[in-house]
């Protein structure tokens, strides 16, 4: 079958550095190709979060690298998974001057995160949580 | 990714290519444990193929048999095979040549 655990892609794209890094790494430019509506604080550690309106759906992003012009990266939620799973995607811009335009590389990586054994448990562990919170509430409300 | 994760998600896949064992993943999703007799009630299929599934399901590890009332089996969801899968097709889902697309028209525009 074969698991991708990365996606990568590199692009020429006839605009300078400087032009697609403000495109990659501003709210105006996120919010204009990416998303629908996007809002970003640019530092390691900056949370970062794209809506797509029609599609009714919010990405939060992790800043994680900002060497400008030449590297952004970030991590975000696996797609699929709900949102408070801990588990997530690395995805990486790098740029390159090539001519008068850019080579721009995308690699997105971490598809292949496997729940170890302290994963598994936690899920059956919620699992059971919820059956146990949802008892207490029954027992809490049969008392009152 | 370790080989026998892709083993996690084969069964997966294998298990939910058949539309008698996808409702019975279904259901224990979305009801919570059951026995056989309990899906029986509410799927219409008949109580032996529902057994049979059932065990096959429970050998893959996508179930796991628990005693339930009466010493009737009960039959839980196991998710995290579910989320192996689930990360393979999050990496088929995830489209880059769309965006990047998009970007280069936006460049082009402005």
């Amino acid at each position: 079958m074969g698991f991708p655990d990365r996606i990568e892609r590199t692009v020429e794209i006839a605009h300078p550095p400087a032009k697609v890094w403000a495109a990659l790494t501003t709210a105006e430019g996120l919010g204009t190709w990416f998303g629908n509506e996007a809002t970003i604080d640019l530092r390691p550690g900056g949370a970062a979060q794209m809506t797509w309106t029609d599609e009714g759906f919010t990405a939060q992003m992790r800043v994680e690298r900002v060497e400008e012009p030449t590297v952004f990266g970030f991590t975000w939620g696996i797609f699929g998974l709900p949102d408070e799973d801990p588990r997530r995607t690395y995805v990486e811009f790098t740029l390159e001057p090539a001519g008068a335009g850019t080579r721009l590389t995308v690699v997105e990586s971490g598809f292949a995160q496997l729940p170890e054994e302290a994963h598994r448990k936690a899920y059956d562990g919620n699992t059971e949580g919820w059956a146990k919170e949802l008892g207490e509430l029954v027992d809490y409300l049969n008392a009152a | 990714m370790r080989p026998d994760s892709e083993a996690v998600a084969e069964q997966v896949f294998i298990a939910l290519a058949d539309p008698t064992r996808r409702a019975i993943l279904a259901a224990l999703a979305e009801g919570g444990p059951a026995t056989a007799t309990d899906l029986a009630g509410r799927l219409p299929i008949t109580r032996q193929a529902i057994a049979k599934h059932l065990a096959l399901l429970s050998d893959a590890g996508l179930v796991t048999a628990e005693p339930g009332e009466r010493r009737r089996v009960r039959y839980r969801l196991r998710s995290a095979p579910m989320r192996v899968a689930q990360q393979f097709l999050a990496a088929l889902a995830r489209d880059w040549d769309g965006p990047l697309n998009a970007l280069k028209e936006h460049l082009d525009a402005t």
